[in-house]
């Protein structure tokens, strides 16, 4: 079987962003970039099916601009097998997205797809889904656990109640969660590996597939800014402040 | 001009974020209509008929949609979106897991975890974990979007009078199936709607530690949440994380203890009214946001705000 991974290159979560004067976006240029760490966590678990044996390929696709196959390469360290790259802008919407992936995945025919379940950047969380529904395949979201059977799979998903577990058919899309795993680091000897792994580009216009934006950003601004407060010096004065002053308690 | 919102439910009743939801799309001053699809609902659709500003209750009481499964509620939404401008739904896991692969047999770009409606197609909402706000105008026929429950007060949960409609179900895709579920089951109240949110962080060292927090919780009537390094390292269980990823929360008061305040929480919790930090480090960033904050070890502070409060 062969898994199809998607990954996208975000601002490194570490890094606070800033808002440009014309708000016209969030400033790119010269600011530390990184691989979305919920698709870290897509890469980590299809490397560990193949490791199981129940996979025999693990393929990156990422759609953005040149610099995303840098964020291949990288899932290409972790141990993933080759690339495919689609040159794409940056703010290219997920439902775009989503077209082009089901796109790849008519052409690769993997067994299952395992995404992130949201990019920190734009915090959709709407890629897998819209995916799965494009390939009229299962999905399962917010995956914290994942067993294969021969055509299921199993999946617990992180709800806001708790926890459920369904049963899907394969192939499908699987979103995952924070929990799911801890992404290994990619080794020296992987790293230097990784340089010689193929990378295919395909296009938009290749695929057949109109990404012309639906939504268009009139403006990003910066949220308002809370003020810090004041320190209390006891535990007494606290509750004192929340009960006559803030009135909250 | 029609708008359609999806009533999540759960076991006979309407999830409160739902309510937020219906005050979203009434600000657009629209005729709204409601759709309740599951197994056996008659409960909550009974509800559904006294929300005050809905008019019409559609009803598709179906077994392929008892444990609202994506794949078979999508193509019903698909099905009757086309008599409606707008259909809402809650930016919940429900509402995740649902409305996007609705979107795509829609072939509409969903508007994500909205904070504010501008008109009828332009509508502002968080990106980079709530550090910037996109406005954002959709060109698309019909509008899918999603509501963040905190930035919306709840409807009226009574006082309508709506008409009630049976529509028939799209059946089962038989791509899926529920196979079991461990809910938390708390007797306190809900997280996102609390009116008081206590969250503990990597500094409550254990999981057993996080009853001094229920404690005080329980004297407040509030909700117990954490962060996401408590929940990474078992503390608590993962319906807790508030933060980018997890649950946003706006309460009248969030205390914040033993969390140092990583901008991932911040997302989750920074519209709180009011702010209280524990913290022993003092320069954790969480003081940076709070609007009282103690220094101090939580193992003497929380016993402590506990008996003080009884």
């Amino acid at each position: 079987m062969k898994i199809l991974v998607p990954v996208k290159r975000v601002i490194d979560y570490n890094v606070k962003v800033r808002v440009k004067q014309d708000q016209s976006g969030v400033e790119l240029n010269n600011v530390k970039m990184a691989m979305n760490p919920f698709d870290e966590i897509a890469v980590e678990q299809a490397l560990r099916i193949k490791e199981a044996g129940d996979a025999d390929e693990v393929v990156l696709v990422s759609i953005g601009p040149t610099q995303s196959q840098e964020t291949i390469r990288t899932g290409l360290a972790m141990g993933a097998d080759r690339g495919i790259y689609i040159e794409a802008p940056h703010e290219t919407e997920p439902l775009s997205i989503a077209k082009l992936l089901a796109r790849v995945a008519d052409q690769e025919k993997p067994g299952l797809i395992i995404c992130g379940k949201q990019a920190i950047d734009d915090d959709s969380n709407q890629t897998g889904q819209m995916m799965s529904a494009f390939l009229g395949w299962s999905q399962a979201t917010f995956a914290s656990a994942i067993s294969l059977t021969a055509d299921n799979a199993i999946v617990t998903r992180e709800i806001d109640g708790g926890l459920e577990t369904i049963k899907v058919k394969m192939p499908a899309v699987i979103t995952v969660d924070l929990r799911l795993n801890e992404p290994r680091y990619a080794s020296l000897p992987n790293i230097m590996k990784a340089k010689k792994k193929p990378i295919d580009t395909l296009t938009a216009e290749a695929l057949g597939v109109d990404i012309t934006a639906r939504l268009s950003i009139l403006k990003v601004e910066e949220p308002a800014v809370r003020e810090a407060g004041i320190k209390v010096s006891s535990v007494g004065e606290l509750v004192e402040k929340l009960q006559e002053e803030a009135k909250v308690i | 001009m029609t708008i359609l919102v999806i009533v999540e439910h759960d076991k006979g009743a309407i999830v409160p974020a739902t309510l937020n939801t219906i005050t979203a799309a009434n600000m657009l001053a629209e005729p709204i209509e409601a759709l309740v699809a599951g197994d056996d609902i008659k409960q909550v659709a009974d509800a559904a008929l006294q929300v005050a500003s809905i008019s019409k209750v559609l009803i598709a009481d179906s077994g392929e949609y008892a444990h609202h499964l994506a794949e078979n509620l999508a193509p019903l939404i698909q099905q009757i979106a086309p008599n409606y401008t707008h259909v809402f739904a809650p930016a919940t896991t429900f509402g995740k897991n649902i409305m996007p692969r609705a979107a795509a047999l829609l072939d509409v770009m969903q508007i994500s975890d909205i904070i504010e409606v501008i008109s009828q197609d332009t509508f502002k909402r968080p990106i980079y974990a709530g550090n910037a706000l996109a406005t954002v105008q959709s060109s698309d026929p019909i509008k899918l979007i999603t509501v963040r429950s905190t930035a919306f007060d709840a409807a009226e949960a009574s006082g309508g009078s709506a008409t009630i409609e049976s529509i028939s179900g799209t059946g089962s895709s038989q791509l899926s199936e529920f196979e079991s579920s461990e809910l938390s089951g708390s007797e306190r109240p809900e997280l996102t709607s609390a009116g008081i949110v206590i969250s503990g962080g990597r500094g409550m060292q254990d999981s057993a530690n996080f009853a001094m927090l229920e404690n005080v919780a329980d004297k407040l009537g509030a909700a117990v949440g954490a962060s996401r390094a408590a929940v990474d390292a078992g503390f608590a269980p993962n319906d807790y994380q508030v933060g980018q990823t997890g649950k946003v929360v706006a309460p009248e008061l969030y205390m914040a203890v033993g969390i140092s305040g990583a901008i991932q929480h911040l997302a989750g919790m920074k519209d709180s009214k009011v702010i209280v930090a524990i913290n022993k480090d003092e320069e954790a960033p969480i003081f940076q946001v709070a609007d009282y904050g103690l220094v101090a070890d939580l193992f003497d502070a929380v016993p402590e705000l506990d008996s003080k409060l009884s």
